[in-house]
């Protein structure tokens, strides 16, 4: 940082130097961009591109957006609404797969913090904003714990995150003493259903988190230290890097998102269920953070990649409810079409298939 | 040898012990929802009224705890054992042990697999077919259904007995209302959230639901979820579209008597009543029950729901 402030200063006394700094910006790395960018975003995009012309086949109106009751209504609204808890888990999912972990605990954590909203707000004596900043101080206490078993125990993320997983969802339902604790709460239940400038609650959550997470992450060097860490953290510490201290940081902030979509899932069906809550969800964020490109052995992350993954993943959900299809075939449907994306994300697979493509040209031209 | 005879001598004793009381094994899968939570309570409440000593054990979902537990009965040289199992398979050793140890057995709720069927007195479940066939009974007595009548259904998961039975006996009935027909039905996992989540979607591929009819969830939980989505589409449930649905939850109770839904068909959990029935039949010498009873719970409309919800709330 030094030696950048330096040659900014030098710029002002010496003109000479203009063109020098120019070629030292433009060789500099800068994170989070690459000489690919376009078709980094090029494929997640046709992908889901492909899968909303898909949905209109099936059904006509699937565009289709009316003004009601104050709020945007359509088909389209209804999958960004539905992509906000996942789209938040993988937020924090991307930050913790970019140091090289992954935090399989999420999905528990969210039933946790939605057991703890229903029965604070149960109890009647809690204040609103209290309620949430018990939830997200309990999400964030989640993710101390598996940053702090992960940096500095130095036990592997898989497990580390794993004893949450098995282990949280059972803290979630001593809290809820096995039964699904609902409540009536209008202000609390906005969070989920209301709408503000005719677009859902959670998807402005979504827009915030992301919003912060990016300017966090790229308009500092947090984003810089968290891609440094996950590419060797080794060498990171001898530059100077507390990479304990990234890797706890980014294990907290997963935890706090994860809090967020708990509140959402509560808020929405006005109820915490400990069983179901958040079940599999991180799987859907890991998912949706390899769709978005990242590489699951760290050192490379988009948050806005990994939220078009997630609307991938939810689109596809739609898709399937809607296309009539027996529920049998849900699963290896959704199967079938991620592996179709995430192969067409991939240069090398590509490349085959142009070759192989080329190939069968040359071979007919021959003929 | 020695300990063998110990234990037989310290069961003994437990005999002369309780041979005032019938004492009764309860090998109870554990406590994973509302359901299992009062159908334990059910038959704790059933014991006590007919002064049967029950000795209760949690299995926590694990079959190796119910074997465990089945096995530590017959040492006690308990009367009977009853055991609502965990999975199906497995169970031929233990059901052994007991036919040696002259100790009947009954099975409530899941079914177990073994070829020899006397190795239990008889098998006490509920019917999910008749579920199926009450809810489709109730919604083609309704003015509504008379006419052209289109259905959504949420299935529950995919492959569960439940979700498979409750749907035959729905579509058995519909079968014979030629004016009436499922036109949309996806699975919504017997979960609330699942349940609202998809609901959405096919309310909107259905034109925003102006044309459904009803909605038949196979279980409370979804039509719950289901409900919200449809006040969220602008429809009012339980008027423009019946409700209808199995198992009877407290939430739901209430939800009938906001006139948000129409119907449950309990599924019933008072499974303890038969069992005890069957029980006490045998060791007066009644041998030949048969190998299955069914059982199945009442239908619940929107009259009664205030006062049941008031009822079931409390316990």
């Amino acid at each position: 940082m030094t030696s950048e402030a330096t040659v900014l200063n030098s710029t002002h006394s010496d003109p000479l130097k203009a063109d020098q700094l120019k070629a030292a910006r433009q060789a500099r790395y800068s994170p989070g961009q690459s000489a690919h960018k376009f078709s980094l975003y090029l494929y997640p995009l046709v992908a889901l591109a492909l899968l909303l012309l898909v949905n209109v086949l099936l059904d006509p109106q699937f565009f289709s957006l009316q003004w009601q009751d104050g709020r945007l209504y359509g088909p389209l609204i209804d999958i960004l609404n539905r992509s906000a808890p996942v789209a938040l888990l993988a937020i924090g999912m991307s930050l913790v797969i970019a140091t090289g972990g992954i935090d399989l605990s999420v999905g528990a954590v969210m039933a946790i913090c939605g057991a703890v909203c229903a029965n604070l707000l149960l109890l009647g004596d809690w204040s609103f904003p209290a309620v949430i900043g018990l939830a997200v101080l309990t999400g964030l206490a989640c993710g101390l714990v598996n940053g702090f078993m992960v940096s500095y125990l130095g036990i592997q993320p898989i497990v580390a995150t794993l004893v949450l997983m098995v282990a949280g969802r059972g803290v979630a339902q001593l809290l809820n003493q096995g039964q699904i604790v609902t409540f009536q709460n209008p202000d609390f239940a906005a969070l989920g259903s209301g709408s503000f400038l005719g677009l859902p609650v959670p998807v402005w959550l979504v827009l915030l988190a992301l919003l912060i997470m990016q300017l966090l992450l790229r308009r500092t060097a947090l984003g810089l230290f968290i891609e440094a860490v996950g590419c060797n953290a080794k060498a990171s510490r001898y530059l100077g890097i507390d990479d304990r201290g990234i890797k706890l940081t980014v294990y907290l902030l997963a935890g706090g998102c994860a809090a967020l979509a708990g509140i959402i899932a509560t808020a929405d069906i006005q109820g915490s269920d400990a069983n179901n809550a958040g079940l599999w969800l991180e799987l859907d964020a890991i998912l949706a953070v390899v769709i978005g490109g990242a590489a699951l052995t760290g050192g490379r992350f988009s948050l806005p990649r990994a939220v078009i993954g997630v609307l991938i993943i939810q689109t596809l959900s739609t898709t399937i409810v809607v296309s009539g299809l027996p529920s049998k075939f849900n699963l290896l449907i959704k199967a079938l079409v991620i592996l179709l994306v995430l192969m067409l994300q991939s240069e090398l697979f590509r490349n085959q298939l142009k070759s192989l493509l080329s190939f069968g040209k040359a071979r007919g031209g021959k003929v | 040898m020695k300990i063998k005879s110990i234990v037989a001598g310290l069961g003994l004793c437990l005999v002369c012990h309780s041979s005032f009381a019938t004492t009764v094994g309860f090998a109870q899968v554990g406590s994973e929802s509302g359901w299992r939570t009062s159908f334990s309570e059910s038959v704790k409440a059933e014991a006590k009224k007919r002064g049967i000593e029950l000795k209760f054990s949690d299995a926590q979902q694990k079959q190796e705890n119910q074997i465990k537990a089945v096995r530590s009965f017959i040492a006690q040289g308990v009367d009977a054992i009853i055991i609502a199992p965990v999975v199906e398979t497995g169970w031929t050793p233990v059901l052994k042990e007991a036919k040696r140890a002259r100790i009947p057995v009954v099975i409530v709720d899941r079914n177990v697999q073994v070829q020899d069927e006397s190795l239990f007195v008889t098998r006490i479940a509920s019917d999910f077919v008749e579920e199926g066939r009450k809810a489709a009974t109730w919604l083609m007595s309704q003015p509504q259904a008379q006419k052209q009548c289109n259905i959504i259904e949420l299935q529950g998961t995919v492959g569960a007995t439940a979700a498979i039975d409750r749907a035959k006996g729905f579509n058995e009935v519909l079968a014979k209302h030629p004016q009436a027909k499922i036109v949309r039905s996806q699975t919504a996992e017997f979960t609330r959230a699942k349940g609202k989540e998809v609901m959405e979607s096919l309310l909107k591929a259905e034109q925003g639901g102006k044309a459904i009819c009803a909605l038949w969830a196979h279980n409370d939980e979804m039509a719950l979820g289901a409900i919200q989505a449809i006040k969220e589409a602008g429809l009012k449930p339980g008027k423009d579209l019946l409700v209808v649905s199995v198992d009877a939850v407290p939430d739901y109770f209430k939800a009938m008597a906001d006139g948000e839904a129409n119907a449950t068909v309990e599924l019933s959990p008072h499974l303890g009543g038969p069992a005890f029935d069957v029980i006490e039949g045998y060791l007066k010498g009644k041998k030949d029950t048969e190998k299955l009873i069914r059982t199945t719970g009442d239908l619940f409309l929107q009259d009664t729901a205030a006062a049941e919800y008031e009822k079931r709330r409390l316990n």
